[in-house]
């Protein structure tokens, strides 16, 4: 692995000394719990074949977006990519309108437009989630510079996976960020592959810290899997930039359990082993900070059953909404090409 | 004052640039040397001293990126304007352009708009090349989602970029470089004409003439030049090729029954070819002879001058097309021809045309 190893990491350490309110530790954990119940109900139904879209699970990778999304304003904007549920619900997004939009359905956040690889919802600050890889960072600095040239104090996040170094167009916005020194927060979850490409195939053995170090850009490294971590990490990348010293970077690592696209596991396809699975199983975001809870007495096991249970109804009067929900007219199929 | 004064179309687009920039504080420029001593052909010369530097953004060599930026201000409340000084840059932005410009309105159900103005060059000569030459209209064309027009005549290039700066979708604005030196009379007032087309530029029975941007320069020509022998020629300024509308040629060919486009571009799959499809499916019974496509041939631009005799579609090309299927007598052809070469008064092939000195 490139990446962990012996890296200059400016890591977490310092901000592993922050203790967290009460609340706040809950707040977190139910979120990842709520994300990871959320993608599991979705895979658990997909072969229904009434979500008829592609879909991008977040399993395995809800420390990120929830360390990231928690540290957050609600001010602050959001842009994302294919694998963007974890993101939308990490920002305070309506699960009712991400699982009508995954169902088609005209009570989806976008109507039934984008469905799961499109999640959008302006009015939390999920400006966009754009499917092809590296295109939402530009869109990101963007909204950076709007904000900028308006004195908002606003921050812009670009979401962003391992594959997206490999894009000439990260490359070309980093560039510009820190040339404008824009108040922009790139968060790269590197779960190792793209599709079934294992990152050494794809990248030199040259670790990602030193890319953004190149564009002359400030970074935090940190273990993706832990979300005091994430969050910690997030809030002082935050401080930084509202500091307005510039964009700055966050890579985590982090895995993703599942297929790239569907509901399944794909170990058996032999692109990745089961070992590594399991070794990543082994840092599950959520169990980890599960069982950090249960031995702060935060939580005990009786009040996470309770709180896994109202998680579960509000997933299933989601899913209700949904499947009630009436689709889009046909006629309307051909509105908004223009305003 | 005299509302009306003659300026070139490069100075009507700086104009109207500047006065909708003055007008709309969210207006916002990149361009790569967006201040430089050029500053993009004089066309954004001085704008930043009036309206602050800072809205004048230098873009870095990342014509992707910084597209995807300008959509992203776009999306949060700018109006910006984008001027890219060959059309061939761009092409490192359709990623941007194709998959996020045409899209947002759209895929957010209505909740994004996209107000972004995007100037392409076009042109064509003096060695340009295969690079440096194109005219690629219709690949932007091709998207739903995106406003495509392009201006032939000094006074729409003021009025149709005010509208495309306006308008709040993206205008893929298409400048041809040769019409940067058309002359002609402009309002000095703020005015749009609004992103509206086609124009009927020349009214008459004999043939039906649909031509883009320069084109429409060189059928203007030919126009006239029949016009004094006494053929009528309907010609029209198409302007607008995305949303197309069709209507006004429609009708016009049920007139005529006969069609003639005049593509920019390429001849093959250019917007002649979309237009003469459309325009048969609707007024088929009506055609009197197989409609005529004009563009460029198939095959890339070459540098040397010796190789493009042939290759661009001019005032003779156009005039020859017309008598293949319009009555002129073949004196008064030859006629034709020598008062249009004279008119030339041989210039080059690669160089613009000094014939543009309007009012048109």
């Amino acid at each position: 692995m490139l990446l962990s190893k012996g890296s200059r990491s400016v890591n977490c350490l310092a901000n592993k000394l922050m203790t967290l309110e009460k609340k706040t530790s809950l707040a977190l954990y139910s979120n990842m719990l709520k994300i990871r119940l959320v993608e599991e109900e979705i895979a658990s139904r997909y072969n229904e074949q009434e979500m008829r879209c592609p879909v991008h699970l977040s399993i395995g990778q809800e420390a990120a977006a929830t360390g990231v999304g928690f540290a957050l304003t609600q001010k602050d904007k959001v842009f994302s990519t294919h694998r963007s549920h974890a993101h939308y619900l990490a920002k305070g997004g309506d699960l009712s309108k991400m699982i009508a939009e995954i169902y088609g359905r005209a009570t989806g956040c976008i109507g039934g437009r984008g469905g799961s690889m499109h999640i959008m919802d302006p009015e939390v600050g999920m400006m966009a989630s754009i499917p092809i890889v590296g295109s939402c960072i530009p869109l990101a600095i963007g909204s950076a510079l709007s904000d900028t040239l308006d004195g908002n104090p606003v921050v812009s996040v670009a979401y962003l996976g391992d594959a997206s170094i490999e894009e000439g167009v990260f490359h070309e916005s980093a560039n510009f960020a820190k040339l404008s020194n824009l108040p922009v927060l790139f968060v790269c979850e590197n779960n190792l592959y793209s599709v079934y490409t294992h990152i050494s195939e794809r990248q030199p053995p040259r670790l990602i810290t030193s890319i953004p170090e190149a564009h002359g850009i400030p970074m935090v490294h940190c273990d993706g899997n832990d979300i005091e971590a994430v969050y910690a990490s997030t809030l002082r990348a935050l401080d930084n930039i509202r500091s307005q010293n510039g964009p700055f970077f966050l890579l985590l690592d982090t895995y993703r359990w599942r297929e790239h696209c569907g509901p399944n596991f794909d170990n058996d396809l032999g692109y990745r082993s089961e070992q590594e699975f399991m070794e990543w199983k082994m840092k599950d975001p959520v169990e980890q900070y599960r069982k950090k809870l249960l031995a702060k007495k935060i939580i005990t096991k009786e009040t996470d059953l309770e709180l896994t249970d109202n998680i579960q109804k509000e997933i299933t009067v989601a899913f209700d909404f949904a499947k009630n929900s009436p689709f889009p007219e046909l006629e309307t199929a051909i509105n908004h090409v223009y305003a | 004052m005299k509302n009306n004064r003659s300026i070139s179309f490069g100075e009507a687009i700086r104009e109207g640039l500047l006065q909708a920039s003055e007008i709309d504080p969210s207006v916002i420029h990149f361009a790569e040397g967006v201040e430089d001593p050029s500053a993009v052909f004089g066309t954004l010369k001085d704008i930043g001293k009036e309206i602050g530097q800072n809205r004048m953004i230098e873009m870095p060599v990342s014509e992707n990126a910084l597209t995807g930026v300008a959509i992203g201000a776009a999306l949060t409340g700018k109006r910006p304007v984008i001027s890219f000084h060959r059309v061939e840059f761009a092409m490192l932005a359709l990623e941007q352009i194709a998959n996020n410009a045409a899209k947002f309105h759209y895929v957010s159900n209505g909740k994004h708009n996209v107000p972004l103005v995007m100037r392409l060059i076009i042109g064509r000569g003096w060695g340009q090349g295969p690079e440096h030459s194109q005219s690629l209209e219709s690949v932007f064309a091709y998207f739903p989602g995106l406003k495509v027009v392009m201006p032939a005549r000094p006074k729409d290039a003021k009025g149709m970029i005010i509208a495309a700066v306006e308008d709040k979708n993206p205008v893929l604005f298409i400048e041809h470089r040769w019409s940067h030196y058309a002359v002609g009379d402009v309002p000095q007032n703020y005015f749009s004409t609004g992103i509206t087309g086609p124009e009927r530029i020349k009214t008459g029975d004999a043939i039906t003439v649909v031509a883009t941007s320069y084109m429409t320069l060189e059928a203007l020509r030919v126009a006239d030049a029949l016009e004094r022998v006494g053929v009528n020629i309907e010609l029209f300024d198409l302007r607008v090729l995305r949303p197309l509308s069709l209507e006004a040629i429609v009708e016009s060919v049920k007139k005529t029954g006969k069609l003639l486009t005049i593509d920019t571009g390429f001849r093959t799959y250019g917007i002649g070819a979309e237009i003469v499809s459309s325009v048969i499916e609707r007024s088929f019974e009506f055609l009197k002879t197989a409609p005529i496509r004009l563009g460029l041939p198939d095959h890339p631009t070459p540098s040397s001058a010796s190789l493009i005799k042939n290759y661009y579609v001019d005032s003779i090309m156009i005039l020859e097309k017309i008598s293949q299927v319009v009555d002129i007598a073949p004196s008064v052809l030859e006629q034709l021809k020598k008062s249009i070469v004279n008119e030339r008064n041989n210039i080059p092939i690669d160089v613009p045309d000094p014939f543009f000195k309007g009012p048109f």
